[in-house]
């Protein structure tokens, strides 16, 4: 390709993001984008795929068979956020065994949320309000990523995200209805998920060096910071509703911003969590380690008669 | 650092939503082969009655039109404007057309 082909590659891939069209699979893009929406894309398969490990830590002792079933179903629906999100991302050219690789030796992130534990079944249900609630509040606007794959999963994704959220609240409801032990349940996990469910959505906007970049290509819409405003001025009422205090004496009504003002957040946890030192991040990436590598039989298994079939 | 590598070939998954709609492209998936891919595709696509029939095509038996022929491939339809209704002038009081 001569420099002058690139100059006019690069113009007709400039003005489609400019037209707000999206850029699809076979499209020319510069290394840049291609890099930054595979690595986007697979942080966020691989925490669809981490992320049925703290619920699914329940499944065996859901209270009932309501609950079991619903909470089944939501897992499932992780590991198929998973696979859209892989799908995608391979339309770039990733290859889906590698990036696995990459989950398991720790070379790729997931979000640091998921190396929180799940202390009892109320964290069942913040993980549905606060944390799916706070994903969708991230998703939402990915909806219109310039990128035409990443756009379309995060669609499906976000049409069944709103289940998971809703079936948290519903069940954090029925909590509240019971016991005084119940209550405080529910309490408690909200006092432990509220600051990691704030961090879900990245660093501040001063300490976040590619936002801009990745905005001018339409594959951010929103800053962290703005975000993390839009989901803090959502949830208030929704605690407020549920009759749970928010573990922030700085939380209040701001008339004059029309938004609410909160305390500020621990990042020297957020980069800790983030650099491996969490509660729970060699558990879960052994467990993931552990269940690609105890399949492998059951890969090699099925080739094999793949195989046979066509030789027959 | 795991050896193990995925065999398991690329397939595209196409759904039918409704009876009378046509089959759309929903993503890919990987399966030893064709009917392990139909079985995925229903569990990965269809979780909540998207679809009454399915296709799975090995993507590596796809051929498709490259972007980079864009102008030239597409040309012979961009100058036959005749072939579109709005081509021609009806006068308005003309009923039904």
């Amino acid at each position: 390709m001569t420099a002058v082909d690139e100059v006019e590659l690069r113009q007709h891939f400039e003005a489609t993001i400019a037209h707000d069209q999206r850029i699809e699979p076979r499209d020319w893009m510069p290394d840049g984008y291609r890099n930054t929406v595979i690595r986007q894309i697979a942080q966020h398969a691989h925490s669809e795929i981490i992320g049925m490990q703290p619920e699914g830590n329940w499944i065996t002792r859901a209270p009932s068979l309501r609950r079991k079933a619903i909470l089944i179903a939501k897992v499932q629906d992780e590991a198929g956020h998973g696979l859209y999100l892989y799908s995608a991302a391979e339309t770039l050219g990733a290859d889906r065994a590698d990036l696995t690789d990459k989950l398991i030796t720790s070379r790729q992130k997931y979000s640091s949320i998921f190396n929180y534990p799940t202390m009892s079944y109320a964290d069942v249900g913040v993980i549905g309000w606060l944390v799916d609630g706070a994903a969708i509040c991230n998703q939402v606007p990915l909806c219109r990523s310039s990128y035409g794959p990443y756009a379309r999963a995060m669609i499906r994704i976000c049409k069944e995200e709103s289940f998971h959220q809703r079936q948290g609240y519903e069940l954090l409801m029925t909590m509240m209805r019971g016991t005084t032990e119940q209550q405080a349940m529910v309490q408690d996990a909200t006092d432990r998920f509220w600051w990691p469910s704030l961090m879900m959505f990245g660093p501040p906007d001063d300490a976040s060096p590619n936002t801009a970049r990745s905005m001018g290509w339409g594959i951010k819409r929103h800053t962290n910071d703005e975000l993390r405003q839009r989901f803090v001025d959502m949830t208030v009422p929704q605690a407020q509703k549920l009759g749970v205090t928010l573990p922030d004496a700085q939380l209040r009504w701001n008339g004059e911003r029309g938004h609410y003002d909160f305390g500020p957040i621990d990042w020297q946890e957020f980069f800790a969590v983030v650099k491996g030192d969490g509660p729970c991040n060699s558990q879960r990436i052994e467990h993931r380690r552990r269940a690609h590598e105890d399949g492998a039989w059951v890969r090699e298994a099925a080739i094999a008669h793949a195989r046979k079939a066509v030789a027959r | 650092m795991s050896q193990l590598r995925s065999d398991w070939p690329l397939f595209e998954v196409f759904l039918r939503g409704k009876r009378g709609l046509n089959h759309v492209h929903v993503g890919s998936l990987h399966a030893a082969d064709a009917q392990m891919a139909l079985r995925h595709a229903r569990d990965l696509y269809t979780r909540r009655n998207e679809g009454v029939s399915i296709w799975v095509v090995a993507a590596s038996d796809i051929t498709a039109s490259s972007p980079e022929e864009k102008d030239p491939f597409f040309a012979p339809a961009g100058d036959k404007v005749y072939r579109h209704p709005t081509f021609y002038d009806i006068p308005d009081d003309v009923p039904h057309m």
